[in-house]
């Protein structure tokens, strides 16, 4: 059991971290001097949450991994972060839409991991829970300014939907190491959260002026390792340093 | 503009003799100035620019640390790299904050910043090569800014005086965190060494042009003395800056890349060998190695944000027009 509870910390760190590094290639190039902020805070939650999870997941698995051995020093197949998060950023409205549909699906995820029987996960989702509630505040009132703006700006967020839709089937995807877990109280099944993902973002949709798309072919293949092509560049980024040094303490 | 009314409607005033001395009577008893006060319409332009132009520098400085976000080498030191950079942005919001009282809007300012007719710390026309130079500008050039920054906390004008005791704070913090970065690099593997070394001799000289020409070629020194803006000169500030550091950079094993650099028993300073004047005006004229990359950078930010701006405007409209139809209907 402790090797299917690190194997699930990871894939939650590898979504966590993959966003964050996401949102924090913002920086410094933000549309207004408060979102230069208020990303840098998001990317911030975010590797946080991963730097928990990872930290943990070494502690579970017993082979003396820290949390830097497990986020930098795995290869590509061995990421598991759903598809979604990994998306490159294309302009704002695609970023804020990429934080809100995952943040939506995370909510209720940390709000049922709050009651988890392992203590270490619920005491994570504790505080994640509170973040991830503002993350789907602030992204999903930029959802709502730009689907009811300009002209301009209802166009680029409806594209930003039509181009991130198809990936957030994957986000509910169970398979067997998410019901040993769930049989065994410890998480829930992802497809669990599908109803509450669909309340929030109808909600802001229909603020918005914005439609869900029907999706004939959603795409999927993160959790086995399975990514897209800028993958392999967000990890010659990340894993840059301590590839470039092996072994050195920073 | 909603504070022009506040000095004279037509953002002027009356300067003859009686009112200079009578202001310059409340600087020398220590006075705060605050936005809603009578000031010399140079006091007030003279903080116009050097607020904007701090508040610029803070803006700018958040690129070439971000250029290390991505490729930072362990989790715990993204996040503190995040949060570095987060502060500097806060730093350029309240700094912002502090010059819109003097009269003047943040969109002015910004444009001024991109047209190249404001300036900006020319500390960051240089490049960031190595992580260590992520240590190097912590160490030094947030060293440097807190020597500059101290006594702009006594500064003469309200506002600015206590945005800069936040700020420094915050900066002294950073600081700190930058010689720690230097301080592992330095006890760490002979590469991990040789990059912090590097780094010191790539950003030293340039650190010490920070404080700006020396005090026989400022143009502003003495009158922003008088109106204690400034209360020490520019070499004053340079030499506080080498004493301080030079014991640093030797305590952790790192050599300081001026050979003519030594102990002086009399004076208790540390000579130091002469600034390169040239390449400071360079970098100043624009001529430094990323001048153009800089503002092409905030360039893009802003010309490819303006959709996002007018949508949020748009929206604010919308919105009231929504709740103002509401309100009618309702009574």
């Amino acid at each position: 059991m402790q090797d299917r509870i690190a194997l699930l910390a990871i894939r939650l760190a590898d979504d966590h971290l993959v966003l964050g590094h996401r949102v924090s290639e913002w920086c410094g190039h933000a549309p207004v001097l408060e979102e230069d902020l208020a990303m840098p805070n998001i990317a911030l939650d975010l590797i946080g949450q991963a730097r928990s999870l990872y930290a943990y997941a070494g502690e579970v698995e017993g082979k003396g991994r820290d949390e830097d051995m497990i986020a930098y020093l795995r290869r590509e197949r061995e990421y598991t972060n759903c598809l979604l998060v990994e998306r490159p950023n294309g302009d704002f409205a695609e970023t804020m839409l990429k934080i809100l549909y995952f943040a939506a699906y995370m909510e209720p995820y940390w709000q049922a991991m709050t009651g988890s029987k392992d203590e270490t996960l619920a005491a994570i989702a504790a505080k994640a829970v509170k973040e991830t509630a503002y993350h789907i505040r602030h992204a999903g009132e930029w959802v709502i300014r730009l689907g009811d703006g300009t002209e301009e700006s209802a166009g680029r967020m409806q594209a930003a939907v039509e181009l991130l839709h198809p990936y957030t089937a994957e986000l509910f995807e169970n398979d067997d190491l998410t019901a040993e877990l769930a049989n065994a109280g410890i998480a829930s099944e992802p497809s669990d959260m599908r109803a509450e993902w669909d309340r929030t973002i109808g909600a802001i949709f229909a603020e918005a002026g914005l439609s869900q798309p029907d999706v004939p072919f959603p795409h999927s293949g993160g959790r086995n390792g399975e990514h897209g092509e800028a993958m392999g560049f967000l990890l010659a980024d990340l894993q840059h340093m301590q590839r470039t040094f092996p072994g050195a303490s920073w | 503009m909603y504070s022009q009314g506040l000095i004279g409607a037509n953002a002027t005033t009356d300067e003859d003799e009686e009112f200079l001395a009578r202001f310059q009577a409340r600087i020398d008893a220590e006075e705060k100035i605050e936005p809603n006060d009578a000031m010399p319409e140079g006091y007030r332009r003279t903080l116009v620019r050097q607020i904007g132009q701090h508040a610029h520098s803070e803006i700018v400085g958040m690129l070439p640390e971000g250029n290390w976000i991505t490729r930072a080498p362990s989790l715990r030191r993204k996040a503190a790299l995040l949060a570095k950079i987060q502060d500097e942005g806060g730093h350029g919001l309240y700094l912002y904050a502090a010059a819109e009282t003097l009269g003047v809007s943040r969109d002015e300012m910004t444009e001024e910043l991109l047209s190249g007719k404001a300036k900006y710390s020319s500390i960051f026309n240089y490049p960031t090569l190595t992580w260590a130079d992520i240590g190097a500008i912590g160490w030094l050039v947030d060293g440097a800014a807190i020597m500059n920054q101290i006594p702009l906390c006594r500064c003469s004008f309200g506002p600015y005086a206590r945005a800069m005791i936040r700020v420094c704070k915050e900066e002294s913090f950073h600081q700190r965190q930058g010689y720690e970065i230097m301080m592992t690099l330095a006890k760490g593997t002979p590469e991990q060494k040789e990059l912090a070394q590097d780094a010191l001799n790539r950003w030293w000289w340039p650190s010490l042009m920070m404080f700006g020409p020396s005090d026989s070629a400022s143009e502003h020194s003495d009158q922003n003395m008088k109106w204690k803006i400034k209360r020490f000169t520019n070499d004053q500030l340079r030499q506080n800056f080498v004493n301080a550091t030079v014991p640093q950079g030797e305590h952790i094993g790192l050599k300081m890349p001026d050979p003519d650099l030594k102990w002086n028993e009399k004076t208790g300073d540390y000579e130091f060998g002469e600034i390169n004047w040239d390449e400071f005006w360079r970098v100043v004229k624009g001529g430094g190695p990323m001048n153009r990359e800089r503002i092409a950078a905030r360039r893009k930010a802003w010309e490819d944000g303006a959709w996002v701006r007018e949508a949020a405007m748009a929206h604010a409209q919308k919105r009231q027009a929504r709740r103002d139809a509401a309100s009618v209907a309702a009574e």
